[in-house]
């Protein structure tokens, strides 16, 4: 029998062990937000929302265009994507006992696993190419690609949350099913849903591999959607790992609004959900 | 007394489970009948077959006929749909559409049925919560969740929802476990009203209850209907020994 | 009148109603969701087409990638990818699970709450925000402390020869293993908090320990789901692009140093794809990318699988 001196000393090591560990994830984490913070906002100046990005070698500038490019496709992959993924989740809650639904399911799973690069040689290849040109929609289409898994799946479980006695109550008034589903489960879940959408926009207004076969990116203002389009992850990239100062300065500064943007969609999100939860 | 709902030899299957098994029953018009029997006995399963919500259900198959006014409601070319808005049915919990105010909660059905004007809806919500005795209570406050309501109350509230599609027939299934006695008198009262306009079909294990709100009762047993009849018959001189062993407690 | 008197007159069922026109309409929209993965699955593979009928099977053995020569071999790539995944996928597994558990296990239940919600926001950081601070902060600072002093100290060894390039496959490791922390720890935590709270009971009420409790009681009972939450986290490692391209010196060597410059299947496919020179070279590109997508198709429903073995356990056994 083991003396238990031994087993408590082995008790405080495996606690310090996992205190350890728990350090050593949270430093470079800290690490990171750390250096956004104080780099971002060593950086940030009015001329970040109002100018473009000026020619190499010359100093300020900012990435409005990518703010705009930004939020242009953002919303129209919205417009794209959310449709598919809500009627979607209706039909695997609605109607979604068989092997068909199984199979949508299985596949919403797997394409949210997908790297994003690859739905952005998808997008190239189905738009890029036959219109013979990189544009916004083309970025716009790659980003609703990975926005629609998540929609789905996010709305199936805010549906499935909904009691059946709601259901029940609305038919038995005689209410057809699609306007029961419709007027009475998706309002019911409107803000679980809400929650998913906004977490989902979250995860694409990051992404950068998907745009840049198909948005590409641009140094001037655009607004047409058939031709190439500033994003703000793109312009960070191409900005961090060029030689300047500079332009390293203004991926700082626009890291840190990201970030702030990011965070903003991801705790409005939570609260969201927690009130959806509450109600 | 004229039959409103008739069964003629109805069964309701769930895959192999035989749940409800060949009833032949009459509901006479503006009159509550009472269907008691322990718990599994098949009385919420046949209550249900009545306004079709078994569709939903892949594997319930219910056969037989039901009959509404003479005319089969499970015939082909029959629209379910069109058949609940005749055939109301209040649940067990009450069960008022959370993201709805109490107004619109009653109007609900109202409006995704016809669509409806607003004078019109002002006038049917009024007349609906009078008519179940929630209008004092609530007439304050109608804009707000219908959720702020006791269980009480928003079974009443579940009622005026009912009634204001203007159905011929009204289910209850258990509509009082949920609540407490006080509320249940109030509900059983409306009840004894509400049989005036409607004829009423209520499920409940509560005997005492069946006794006071029903004209007719009917005992269900595994699936079978034993007896059925004049509820102070039913109650005072059953003919099969298993209703007398039940009414009087010896089982259940 | 009052209605008990009216008599009911049945409605005919119209031959094409609204529920059955919404049936197909969100059915449409379902089937959707498969046609995208078909679609997805046939462009990539039509794509390949040109340089699988050119290379063969030497486009996965072949050392040398010569755009210009219309030499396509793989292998650095590939290499790359799996290398740097598996050792990401070593260094993030023990920081992660030991998280997980300090959360769950150790920690008062409010700090855990906090240090769980503090790891889910950074799994929310964009992959190019890693990639700068990769770049501009992580990379220099391997150069200049890290590099050196493990080639004078441990030189000798494969692993840590040749100069101290900053932009290394250890910068793009550190960065994968930074990356996939958060997602391995809280797929993790979710595993740990479905072990019924009856198994740790038994296990204290045996008189072990906090440590044996883990040992014998919490961890056997997730051991699956930590594992999928691992083979998540491979998964991610693998179609990760963005960083590690920033930091990984894109540069087609096979070598065994972590100091030299490496290149992953994403990374080459970001860098090149744009500007394919000619039709072989992007036909090589999206081969590469069908390599990825199976990979990290195989390995998702794998780690997907293993997750759902102990959370479907566990809400079956509490309910």
């Amino acid at each position: 029998m083991r003396s238990i001196t031994l087993r408590n000393w082995q008790n405080h090591a495996a606690t310090a062990m996992m205190l350890l560990g728990t350090v050593a994830v949270l430093v470079p984490l800290a690490l990171v937000f750390f250096h956004i913070l104080r780099m971002g906002f060593s950086s940030l100046s009015l001329d970040f929302f109002t100018n473009i990005p000026k020619p190499t070698g010359e100093s300020g500038g900012g990435m409005a265009n990518g703010l705009l490019g930004s939020a242009i496709m953002i919303t129209l992959s919205a417009c794209i994507g959310l449709p598919i993924g809500i009627l979607g989740a209706v039909y695997l809650t609605e109607f979604g006992g068989g092997k068909l639904a199984n199979t949508i399911r299985f596949s919403a799973d797997v394409l949210a696993g997908v790297p994003s690069i690859i739905t952005g040689m998808v997008a190239y290849t189905l738009l890029v190419v036959p219109m013979k040109g990189f544009s916004a929609l083309a970025g716009a289409v790659a980003l609703a690609l990975i926005m629609i898994p998540i929609v789905l799946r996010t709305t199936e479980e805010q549906l499935k949350m909904v009691p059946g006695t709601l259901r029940e109550a609305s038919l038995a008034l005689g209410v057809p099913l699609w306007r029961t589903s419709l007027q009475v489960m998706l309002k019911t879940a409107t803000k679980g849903i809400v929650t998913g959408v906004l977490l989902a926009i979250a995860r694409i207004a990051g992404e950068t591999a998907p745009l840049l076969f198909t948005a590409l990116g641009n140094q001037f203002w655009s607004r047409k959607l058939t031709e190439p389009m500033a994003a703000l992850p793109l312009q960070i990239f191409s900005f961090a790992i060029a030689p300047y100062e500079d332009w390293h300065k203004l991926a700082w500064a626009g890291a840190l609004v990201l970030v702030v943007v990011m965070f903003t969609l991801n705790i409005g999100a939570r609260l969201m959900g927690r009130s959806a939860r509450q109600s | 007394m004229n039959a409103k709902v008739t069964l003629e030899k109805m069964s309701v299957h769930f895959g192999a489970n035989h749940a409800v098994k060949g009833v032949d029953l009459d509901f006479a018009a503006n009159s509550v009948t009472a269907i008691i029997g322990p718990s599994g006995c098949g009385k919420s399963t046949l209550l249900r077959a009545i306004n079709r919500m078994h569709d939903l259900v892949p594997s319930a198959r219910v056969s037989g006929r039901i009959m509404l006014d003479s005319h089969d409601i499970y015939e082909r070319s029959i629209d379910p749909v069109a058949i609940r808005r005749k055939i109301g049915m209040v649940f067990q919990k009450p069960n008022p559409f959370p993201a709805m105010s109490i107004y619109d909660n009653v109007i609900a059905g109202y409006k995704l049925n016809n669509g409806v004007q607003r004078s019109v809806a002002d006038e049917i919500v009024e007349s609906c919560l009078k008519r179940v005795a929630l209008w004092d209570e609530v007439k304050d406050r109608l804009k707000t969740s219908a959720m702020d309501l006791s269980g009480g109350q928003q079974q009443r509230l579940c009622i005026a929802r009912t009634i204001a599609v203007q159905p011929e027939v009204i289910l209850m299934d258990e509509p009082c476990s949920a609540l407490d006695p006080i509320a249940t008198l109030k509900i059983e009262e409306l009840i004894d009203e509400l049989k005036e306009r409607y004829t009423i079909i209520i499920v409940t294990h509560n005997m005492q209850q069946a006794a006071r709100v029903s004209d007719a009762t009917a005992f269900m047993y595994l699936g079978e209907l034993v007896e059925s009849g004049a509820t102070r018959k039913i109650f005072t001189t059953p003919e099969k020994r298993q209703t007398e062993d039940y009414i009087t407690g010896r089982f259940g | 009148m009052t209605e008990a008197d009216s008599r009911y007159e049945p409605e005919r069922r119209r031959p094409l109603g609204g529920d059955t026109i919404y049936r197909w309409l969100t059915a449409g929209f379902g089937l959707l969701v498969l046609a995208i993965l078909g679609l997805m699955l046939f462009e990539m593979a039509q794509g390949s087409l040109p340089s699988l009928a050119k290379s063969g099977w030497s486009f996965i053995s072949g050392k040398d990638w010569d755009a210009v020569q219309g030499n396509f071999g793989a292998l650095p790539f590939i290499f790359g990818s799996v290398v740097s995944a598996v050792l990401a996928i070593l260094v993030a597994t023990p920081l992660s699970v030991a998280t997980a558990l300090f959360i769950t296990e150790i920690a008062p239940k409010k700090v855990g709450g906090v240090i769980a919600s503090l790891v889910e926001l950074l799994a929310a950081i964009p992959s190019v925000i890693y990639g700068l601070w990769g770049v501009l902060v992580m990379a220099p600072w391997l150069q200049q402390s890290v590099q050196p002093w493990l080639i004078d100290h441990l030189g000798f060894l494969p692993f840590f020869s040749g100069a101290p390039f900053g932009a290394s496959r250890m910068a793009g490791v550190l960065i994968q293993a930074i990356m996939i922390i958060p997602i391995i720890t809280a797929i993790c935590r979710e595993v740990l908090l479905a072990v019924p709270q009856s198994q740790r009971e038994a296990a204290v009420a045996l008189g072990a320990t906090k440590w044996e409790m883990i040992r014998i009681a919490v961890l056997p009972y997730g051991r699956s789901g930590v594992l999928g939450a691992v083979i998540l986290g491979l998964g991610r490692a693998i179609g990760e692009t963005m960083a590690v391209t920033m930091v990984i010196g894109n540069s087609p060597l096979i070598s065994m140093s972590l100091l030299s410059p490496a290149y992953t299947m994403p990374s080459v496919i970001a860098n090149e794809f744009a500007e394919a020179t000619n039709a072989l070279h992007s036909a090589a590109l999206m081969e590469i990318g069908l390599i990825l997508l199976f990979v990290t198709l195989a390995v998702n429903v794998l780690a997907r699988v293993m997750i759902w073995s102990v959370t479907r356990g566990a809400k079956g056994g509490v309910a």
